[in-house]
C-alpha cells in the first residue's frame, strides 16, 4: 500500500474541497466556523478521505476536531495510513 | 415477499381517449369526464403521483390540461412524439422510483405493449379499467397521512428547488441561505402520530437505530410526561417539505436520553439533522443535563454515526450513563455529550418549543 506524503494529502483534500465549495480553501480555515456543516457534507468528507487514502475512519476518530481544517484532516490521514500500524480501539 | 400488491407510487396517463374523450389534434375539442376528474383528485389525495406520457404537441396538450383545470395534478409530463417506454423510464428516473411502482394507462394496446416490452415491471392498464382503478389494492396505500395529500406539491417544490440550485453558482451554504428555510420543532400531538410513524418507517440512512415504532407505542410516549416526542417540519420559498424529522427522548434527572433520531433523506443536505442535534445540545446545556444518544449500526445509517460524532458525541464514560435502563439490544451503542450552548443556525430560521423548565404550551 503506497504511503501519501503530507503535502500530497493536503493537495488532494484541498482539491476536493475547492470543487465542493467552488472556492480555494486555506489549509487552516475552520470549515465549521462559517456555520453549519450538514450531515451529508460530513459524510462526503469522511467517505472521500476513506476512498482517496484507502483507510477506515471509525469511532472516536470521527470526532469533529479531526475534520475542522485541511491540516487536521491531513494529520488524521497520516496517522491512519495503512502502513502505519496503529491499534484501533 | 408477500402476496399483497406493491402500492403504485406514480400513475402515468395517456391523454387522447384515455384521460379525455377525443383526439386533440383531430377533434380540437375534447371532454374530461367527471369520473376521471374525481379519480385524478382521489389518487392525488392518496399521495399517488401522476404524470403524462402522450404523443401530442406539447404546448397544445398542456394548454388543454390547464383549460380543463387539472394541469397542476401532473408532475414531469412527457408530451412528445418519442416512444412511451422512454417517457415512462424518464419519469421514473427523475422521481427516483423503481419501475415496479410505476403504472401506465393507455387506450392503445400497442402503446401498452411497447411499454411492457421494454419495462416488464411497469403495471399497464387499459383505459376501460380506469373505473375500477381506485378500488384496486395497488392503488390503496395502507395509511393516508396528512403529508400524503401534499406529496405532489412537495415534489413540485422539489423540482423548482433543483432547478434553482442548478442555476446557482457558489458555495452550497450560500445557496442554502437563498432558500429562506424555516424549520419548526414541536411536541407531537395525537394528530401527528401517523406522520411520526411513517417517518420511523421511511427513514433508513438517517435513522439512528433502525427501530420502527408503532402507533400504540408512540401514543404511550406522547402521553408520558418523562418523554419528549418531537416532530420537525421544514418549508422554504418553494413550498413545504412536510414532516422531516423526529426525536424520541426520555428525560432523566441528569441526562436526556435520545432513543431515536431520524430525519428524512430528502433533507439531509439542508442540514436538518445537524440543526436538530445542535438545538438539542443547546436545550440540554440550558437545562444542565448531559445527553446520551442510542446508535445501532445498520448497513445504511453510517451517516447518523458521523452526524453524532461531528456534533461532539463520544464513547466516554460518565456517571450519567447509569440513569437510563441498560440497552436491550447487544450491538446498541450509547454516545455521550456534555453539551454546551450553541449558536442558532446560520442557514435557516428555527422556531422551536422550549424543553427547559416547565412544560411549554403545545403552540
Amino acid at each position: 500500500m503506497s504511503q501519501f506524503s503530507a503535502s500530497e494529502v493536503e493537495r488532494h483534500i484541498g482539491q476536493f474541497l475547492a470543487a465542493r465549495v467552488n472556492d480555494d480553501v486555506p489549509v487552516d480555515r475552520d470549515l465549521f466556523a462559517s456555520g453549519l456543516v450538514s450531515s451529508m457534507f460530513a459524510m462526503e468528507l469522511v467517505v472521500f478521505l476513506e476512498q482517496a487514502f484507502a483507510l477506515e475512519i471509525l469511532g472516536e476518530d470521527l470526532k469533529r476536531d479531526n475534520f475542522r481544517t485541511i491540516r487536521s484532516m491531513t494529520d488524521l490521514v497520516l496517522r491512519l495510513q495503512p502502513a502505519e500500524t496503529h491499534a484501533e480501539a | 415477499m408477500t402476496a399483497t400488491a406493491k402500492v403504485v407510487k406514480c400513475l402515468v396517463w395517456d391523454l387522447d381517449n384515455t384521460l379525455w374523450k377525443g383526439t386533440l389534434v383531430e377533434d380540437g375539442d375534447v371532454v374530461l369526464d367527471e369520473q376521471i376528474r374525481d379519480l385524478i383528485a382521489e389518487l392525488d389525495r392518496r399521495g399517488i403521483l401522476q404524470s403524462v406520457a402522450s404523443k401530442n404537441d406539447h404546448d397544445n396538450a398542456w394548454a388543454k390540461l390547464e383549460a380543463l383545470g387539472v394541469a397542476d395534478y401532473f408532475v414531469l409530463p412527457r408530451i412528445s412524439w418519442n416512444p412511451k417506454s422512454a417517457a415512462v423510464a424518464e419519469i421514473a428516473a427523475e422521481l427516483n422510483f423503481a419501475l415496479d411502482v410505476i403504472a401506465f394507462v393507455d387506450d392503445q394496446p400497442t402503446e401498452r405493449a411497447e411499454v411492457q416490452f421494454h419495462h416488464p415491471e411497469v403495471r399497464c392498464y387499459a383505459a376501460e379499467q380506469l373505473g375500477e382503478i381506485a378500488a384496486r389494492p395497488e392503488f390503496r396505500p395502507a395509511t393516508v397521512t396528512a403529508d400524503a395529500g401534499n406529496r405532489r406539491k412537495m415534489y413540485q417544490a422539489g423540482f423548482r428547488r433543483k432547478a434553482a440550485e442548478a442555476e446557482f453558482r457558489g458555495p452550497s451554504e450560500d445557496f442554502l441561505r437563498t432558500l429562506g428555510m424555516v424549520m419548526r420543532i414541536d411536541r407531537a400531538t395525537e394528530a401527528d402520530l401517523s406522520r411520526v410513524e411513517e417517518l420511523t418507517l421511511r427513514t433508513s440512512q438517517m435513522n439512528a437505530t433502525g427501530v420502527h415504532y408503532h402507533r400504540a407505542e408512540l401514543t404511550a410516549l406522547v402521553d408520558d410526561p418523562d418523554h419528549e416526542v418531537l416532530v420537525t417540519s421544514l418549508s422554504d420559498r418553494f413550498g413545504p417539505h412536510g414532516a422531516v424529522g423526529l426525536v424520541l427522548m426520555a428525560k432523566h434527572a441528569r441526562v436526556w436520553h435520545i432513543r431515536l433520531l431520524a430525519t428524512s433523506c430528502r433533507v439531509v443536505a439542508f442540514g436538518v439533522g445537524s440543526t436538530l442535534l445542535n438545538w438539542l445540545a443547546d436545550e440540554g446545556a440550558r437545562t444542565g443535563v448531559h445527553l446520551l444518544a442510542d446508535f445501532l449500526p445498520t448497513t445504511r445509517n453510517r451517516m447518523m454515526d458521523v452526524a453524532y460524532r461531528f456534533a461532539g458525541f463520544t464513547d466516554d464514560h460518565c456517571d450519567c450513563r447509569t440513569e437510563p435502563k441498560p440497552a436491550e439490544l447487544p450491538d446498541l451503542r450509547r454516545l455521550h455529550l456534555i453539551p454546551s450552548p450553541t449558536d442558532p443556525p446560520a442557514t435557516l430560521t428555527l422556531h422551536a418549543v422550549s424543553l427547559t423548565g416547565a412544560p411549554a404550551g403545545r403552540s
